[in-house]
């Protein structure tokens, strides 16, 4: 097993060095390859923090014996261990407060990657241990990233690239993993984040505002089997009836030669769908989530938000009892709906900007579904607050028309500044949206360097 | 954890006598035990040393990206630690050759443990014994005081990396006939020159008084000298009373604290002062290991080499080796390799030494071709190579061995990293050749925890002055910590500290899609209070 991994990594190595022989300008391999071992996949990323995937502090200090030697991966798993002991260290965290101290315990984001390269997420609670230490991020994100390298080239000449992070299938927030289609995965770790985040952060229990539909609904179809009688005659089940019958009367005794004149066919051999009553489960809520991925967004805002969204989806799940469908919907000048999360925080940063592109598809989608009638819906959006539609001329029509169906609009605004100068706050303001619906509508102004703490703080005033 | 089958430890056996006729010295005794997945998960939050004590931060997840390394002095995935006698850990399905390689580059990392000059002050205790026996101190102490055993341990964790490593091993190293008492420095050092200000032939004056009185009275010298001090003086016996103690600035937060702290020094809180006490020794086991990681990689991969090649036992594995042996040593065409430059640099001193060019003579030539062609045949260069692993850490070894030479020869680079808008990926270029600028690199890329300074005196509380070096503190740690610091010392606690001034103009750029044209930060002095448990924050 273990040998596996350096033989693999080491011919990828190889192929890796020939094409860099050939002095073609490649991509570069994510932090693994670069670093040749599976050194420290699935260590925790912090959510909030913009890594350089290839930092030459890693290099020197995250290469070690028994991965890089023995070639054993670091263990993984470590999360499950933690959720084990999680009631305890929430009931020590509270103590904390009662002692005079503040929290420890801070929600992360963990990327594993998975079989072929498919991340799967996982939401732990993790901690830092704070120390006086240097910071080693203050040259980032502008050049500087300096770090040795070896073999032939003249100074000036570009010797690989890297997708800037955000980019599109570009390594996720952990440094390590990428890949799509985890929601599933995902989904279970987010249920207990959503639990821990209502203990811990005494979220808000969501009211139902009398317009959440029934959990259940009957559908009737022929589903049911029913012997001897019924509407619709089902002809492989009664065949296989009858063989299984005549099997036992032994009138078949080979089964490579089977006569079919011989058979007895019973009338209890018959077997009939019936028309039947059937539970149909229902999604409670709706969720949509709304990114403004447009060229400002680059790094932080764009950390920010989807951290958020990420706790809310947890929380919502939490809720809703996991009765929750997402749609995700990106936009910057015109909005496009994606599959999934990983598409959704992964997709790289594009042009310019325009808010309305996104409400109105909203509004598109709920309209095609008739999705209002069956379901409470939420919308959440987020974005560094610039807007080239300045006065929100595009944009309130369409708030408008969701807010005649939604149960809350939440707006995050993850900007450079939290005066509330953006255009998107300046026209929502304008507007008086938030006074005329307080209930509908609600708007948070985080800025760009927010903690995960007062994220948490703004969904409180969000969803409250 | 099982041991190895006798059959691979007769392989160690094998591989302890060849290293030993290499010249490697290490102690008799080891311990080889066979790791599974489980077993990592949990030794590896304990840095594989399975006696640590107990914390509940080892049961989460940590964040590390935020300089991981500079918050843990230490490698969660290391294969020997540097025990009495030395524990390794080995995958259970290594393939004897394999076994072969990975013992002789674990006996080199046992020999460096046990000669190189920074670990001196962990040679005579066996640390997984030691620790075991605080593990139990811990476990006793939680029994009694519940969860405040783990706030004394998260505070002091706080500060452990500001243990004053240099300070402790220079206090090994001090030869006794050197070693005056306090009151002697006290005198010299800070009574006479800042606070009498005696001119330059008053203080001679003093020392050959002092010199004489050596001469005349032997063993009772100090106390015959203070007697005339005390009638000359008769300040000094109380101001030594009263400053003497903490008349050197310390480096070592941790050690003042618990020499120092009037909170600590009450009877109800003097278990705590165990705690720090642990925490503090856990600390400086660990620091020269992270010292010394180009060098302690670089000397092992060094010896794998070189007797792997030699060992007659694993005839016909040679390719397999090869391989192996190539990851683990190449230098990367992006980034830094410990293990390879390590070896590489070895290789060059070894080389440089054997033809007689580590020397002045040496140095002096400027004529490529001389230089090229110098050649003493010395044959020196196992005895430069013993005397490096001996003598130097990674910013030594880096300052002193990387010249030209040697990244010429390897074809070594600055690697550079800018954003390419059109394309939106990060490009890496080649941005120098330099040896100069390379060595910078890599000298920057050393472990290096801040350097702060404690001064008691000013402002009447725990004053903590940090000395700037270009890179500023991580700001969202500053308030955690020093709220630890504060519960510890029991009243206000300071903190003098740079940090950037804020350009305006800077929020007003497009988003990143142009970087700014890069200009030097500046910055400026700025003074956080932590009081009460409220950080306040004021610019000199």
């Amino acid at each position: 097993m273990q040998k596996d991994t350096p033989v693999q990594n080491d011919s990828e190595g190889i192929a890796r060095q020939a094409e860099e022989g050939s002095g073609l300008v490649h991509a570069m391999p994510d932090e693994r390859g670069a670093v040749g071992r599976p050194g420290h996949n699935g260590g925790a990323g912090d959510v909030l923090s913009l890594t350089p995937s290839l930092s030459n502090m890693r290099a020197i200090y995250g290469s070690s014996d028994l991965v890089f030697l023995q070639g054993s991966s670091a263990p993984g798993g470590t999360y499950v261990h933690s959720l084990k002991a999680i009631d305890e260290l929430l009931e020590r965290d509270k103590l904390r407060e009662k002692d005079g101290f503040p929290r420890k315990i801070r929600v992360g984001r963990l990327v594993k990657p998975g079989r072929g390269d498919k991340g799967k997420i996982i939401l732990v609670p993790t901690t830092v241990e704070e120390k006086f230490i240097h910071d080693v991020r203050s040259s980032e994100p502008g050049s500087g990233g300096q770090s040795g390298g070896t073999g032939e080239g003249k100074e000036g000449e570009v010797i690989g690239e890297e997708q800037v992070e955000g980019g599109e299938g570009g390594a996720g927030a952990g440094g390590a993993g990428q890949g799509e289609g985890g929601e599933h995965e995902m989904e279970s770790s987010a249920y207990d984040l959503g639990k821990v985040l209502g203990e811990k952060f005494e979220l808000p229990n969501l009211k139902s505002k009398g317009k959440k539909r029934s959990l259940t609904r009957y559908t009737y179809d022929l589903t049911d089997r029913h012997k001897g009688r019924g509407q619709l005659l089902d002809k492989k089940a009664t065949l296989r009836k009858i063989i299984e019958t005549n099997i036992s009367l032994e009138k078949i005794l080979d089964p490579e030669d089977i006569d079919p004149a011989n058979l007895l066919v019973s009338p209890q051999d018959e077997i009939y769908r019936i028309l039947s009553k059937e539970k149909d489960y229902e999604s409670q809520a709706m969720v949509f989530f709304l990114r403004d991925y447009s060229g400002s967004m680059m790094g932080r805002p764009t950390d920010v938000v989807v951290t958020q969204h990420v706790l809310i989806y947890s929380w919502l799940l939490f809720q809703y009892e996991k009765q929750v469908e997402t749609r995700f919907i990106l936009h910057d000048t015109a909005a496009k709906e994606v599959p999934d999360f990983f598409t959704y925080y992964n997709q790289s940063v594009a042009g310019g900007t325009k808010v309305g592109s996104a409400y109105r598809l909203v509004n598109e989608i709920v309209e095609a579904g008739n999705l209002a009638r069956d379901y409470n819906i939420y919308v959440f959006h987020g974005t560094d607050g610039d807007d080239w539609d300045n006065d929100g001329r595009e944009t309130i029509p369409e708030i408008k028309k969701i807010l005649t169906f939604a149960n809350r609009i939440g707006i995050t605004i993850a900007g450079r500044t939290t005066d509330a100068s953006t255009s998107v706050e300046r026209y929502i303001s304008n507007s008086r949206l938030l006074d005329e619906y307080p209930k509908g509508i609600r708007m948070d102004s985080v800025g760009e360097n927010a903690t995960e703490v007062r994220l948490i703080e703004g969904i409180k005033t969000l969803l409250s | 954890m099982e041991l190895i089958d006798q059959h691979t430890k007769k392989i160690m056996e094998g591989c302890k006598e060849r290293a030993r006729d290499a010249g490697l010295r290490f102690q008799d005794e080891s311990l080889e035990y066979i790791v599974t997945n489980q077993d990592l998960l949990e030794l590896s939050p304990k840095y594989m040393i399975p006696t640590l004590y107990d914390y509940w931060v080892h049961d989460v997840e940590v964040l590390r990206e935020k300089g991981r390394y500079e918050l843990y002095p230490n490698n969660p995935y290391e294969t020997v630690i540097n025990t009495r006698p030395a524990i390794s850990f080995y995958n259970d399905n290594n393939p004897d050759w394999l076994n072969v390689m990975i013992f002789y580059h674990v006996l080199a990392h046992i020999d460096f443990f046990q000669n190189n000059m920074c670990f001196k002050h962990t040679w005579d205790e066996d640390f997984a014994g030691q620790a075991l026996s605080d593990k139990s101190t811990i476990a006793m102490l939680r029994s009694e005081r519940g969860r405040w055993v783990d706030y004394v341990i998260e505070f002091s964790r706080g500060m452990d990396n500001l243990v004053g490593f240099h300070g402790a091993l220079s206090d090994i190293n001090q030869p006794p006939e050197i070693k005056v008492s306090a009151k002697i420095d006290f005198y010299f050092d800070v009574f006479l020159q800042s606070i009498r200000r005696l001119s330059i032939t008053e203080y001679l004056k003093e020392i050959d008084r002092y010199n004489d009185a050596v001469r005349h009275f032997g063993s009772i010298a100090e106390t015959a000298f203070f007697s005339d001090v005390a009638r000359k003086y008769p300040e000094f016996e109380a101001l030594f009373a009263r400053r003497g103690g903490v008349h050197k600035k310390s480096r070592d937060l941790l050690q003042f604290i618990q020499e120092n702290s009037p909170f600590l020094g009450k009877e109800e809180n003097r278990w705590m002062k165990s705690i720090l006490q642990i925490v503090r020794k856990t600390s400086l086991f660990f620091q020269p290991q992270i010292r010394t990681k180009i060098l302690n990689e670089g000397w092992a991969s060094y010896w794998h080499e070189k007797l792997f090649l030699k060992d007659d036992r694993i005839d016909g594995n040679e390719v397999a080796f090869a391989r192996v042996n190539a990851m683990v040593t190449a230098l990367p065409r992006i980034g830094i390799n410990p293990y390879a430059l390590g070896m590489r640099l070895f290789d060059h001193i070894e080389d440089m030494s054997n033809k007689g060019k580590i020397s002045t003579e040496f140095q002096r030539i400027q004529n490529e071709q001389k230089r090229q062609q110098f050649d003493k045949k010395t044959g020196s260069g196992m005895d430069s190579v013993f005397k490096i692993r001996e003598d130097f850490d990674d910013f030594l070894f880096i300052k002193s061995f990387v010249d030209q030479d040697f990244v010429d020869q390897h074809k070594l680079f600055v690697t550079g990293r800018r954003l390419n808008t059109q394309r939106m990926t990060w490009e890496y270029f080649i941005k120098s050749r330099d040896a100069g600028q390379y060595r910078q690199m890599l000298l920057d890329s050393l472990y290096h925890p801040p350097f702060i300074e404690i001064d008691r005196t000013k402002e009447g509380c725990l004053y903590l002055d940090h000395q700037f070096e270009g890179k500023p503190l991580v700001n969202e740690f500053i308030n955690n910590t020093m709220l630890g610091i504060e519960y510890l010392w029991g009243g206000p606690v300071k903190l003098e500290t740079s940090e950037m001034i804020e350009d305006p103009q800077e929020s007003l750029n497009d988003g990143g899609y142009n970087m700014p044209p890069e200009k030097e930060p500046s910055w400026h002095r700025v003074v956080y209070t932590m009081q009460d448990r409220q950080l306040s924050k004021t610019v000199l």
